[in-house]
């Protein structure tokens, strides 16, 4: 059984819906590109998956488990949006996720606070965007989870920190777990995934090995992205 | 350091062309241990499962083998190795023909141009 089923999940926003009769398999050792345009359900999908959000038809299991307190564990998920308070630093956001996560490795968030050359002692109102991001990466990299779950990481970051935190997602990520990154940012990142899902507007437009899409089409996933969804809206 | 990809053509394919390039060149010495999957991924910044394509593409042809427990290796055959140079540097010549004759060359003055470039280039080494 795979690490991650979905099934003919049904979801919408007061009628409207945002996703339609999806179904998805993801396997362990993947990292899979959630790729679509603004407003398609990426972040949706992956908050229903960090079992935040429960009001959907259909199913969705993780490891097995309907999204809820047995998968909690299994699953690091980074939101779009902070949620950490501004007066933290980072040294107090070590000390949140090591009280609510037994699987919070300290010293490996230590150690990676230290190559991105950000402070322990340095509150996070006083920190830039890019710097904000980064350390919410850290955070949720430093978890042994099964699955993580990384709503637009790099969003707020210059291409060469990008590139950083590309090479970090490599280097600590498990190989027995299941990395989805949610991005519209896919130039430069696509090199990490091993598989794109394609979301277009309550369709699965596309899902298959990066390698395939590039060998099948003869340019980049990116590009391939460009040309899918400028045609969905001239239509 | 990722290595500089194009973008139109599938990873593994450049992947199977840098390590082939690297075996060639003597960078990758005959008999020697090739890094883990992993490691590979992260010197060149793409996916593991990635690199086990292209690494198991690289095995069928030989050029590679596994010793069951102790990793993975380069092939301690010279000879393959001489071959896969001839190989490549056939296909680099034969397109770098097909563009000068493209620009009008012909054969001798080809044949002089590149004498003369070549001591040039040599000179400055």
């Amino acid at each position: 059984m795979a690490m991650i089923e979905i099934r003919h999940l049904n979801k919408a926003y007061s009628n409207k819906p945002v996703l339609t009769d999806l179904s998805l398999a993801i396997d362990s050792g993947r990292i899979v590109g959630l790729l679509g345009p603004n407003g398609c359900g990426k972040s949706t999908l992956l908050k229903m998956m960090a079992g935040l959000i429960s009001d959907y038809q259909g199913e969705i299991l993780i490891n097995g488990h309907q999204p809820g307190m047995e998968t909690k564990a299994l699953v690091s998920y980074l939101p779009e949006k902070t949620y950490l308070s501004g007066w933290m630093r980072p040294m107090d956001t070590f000390d949140l996720f090591a009280d609510f996560y037994p699987d919070f490795d300290r010293r490996r968030a230590e150690d990676m606070l230290g190559r991105f050359r950000l402070e322990a002692g340095q509150p996070i109102k006083t920190m830039s965007k890019g710097m904000q991001e980064k350390l919410q990466l850290i955070l949720v990299m430093s978890r042994q989870a099964k699955v993580y779950l990384l709503d637009e990481p790099m969003g707020g970051v210059d291409p060469a920190t990008r590139s950083a935190i590309l090479d970090l997602v490599l280097k600590n990520y498990q190989e027995d777990a299941v990395m989805i990154l949610a991005t519209h940012l896919i130039q430069d990142v696509e090199r990490i995934f091993d598989r794109a899902i394609l979301l277009g507007f309550n369709e699965l437009v596309m899902d298959d090995e990066i390698d395939n899409i590039r060998q099948k089409y003869g340019k980049s996933v990116d590009e391939v992205f460009r040309e899918v969804f400028k045609c969905s809206v001239s239509l | 350091m990722p290595i500089e990809f194009d973008a139109n053509m599938p990873i593994y394919l450049q992947l199977i062309a840098r390590i082939r390039q690297s075996v060639v060149s003597g960078e990758m010495p005959p008999g020697s241990k090739l890094p883990s999957v992993r490691d590979l991924a992260i010197e060149y910044g793409v996916n593991p499962n990635t690199v086990q394509r292209a690494l198991s593409e690289l095995e069928r042809d030989g050029l590679l083998y596994t010793e069951r427990t102790a990793g993975r290796y380069i092939t301690p055959d010279t000879g393959q190795i001489g071959k896969l140079r001839e190989a490549l540097s056939a296909q680099h010549i034969e397109r770098f023909i097909g563009q000068m004759r493209a620009l009008g060359y012909q054969k001798t003055q080809l044949i002089r141009i590149l004498t003369e470039k070549w001591s040039d280039l040599d000179g400055h080494d």
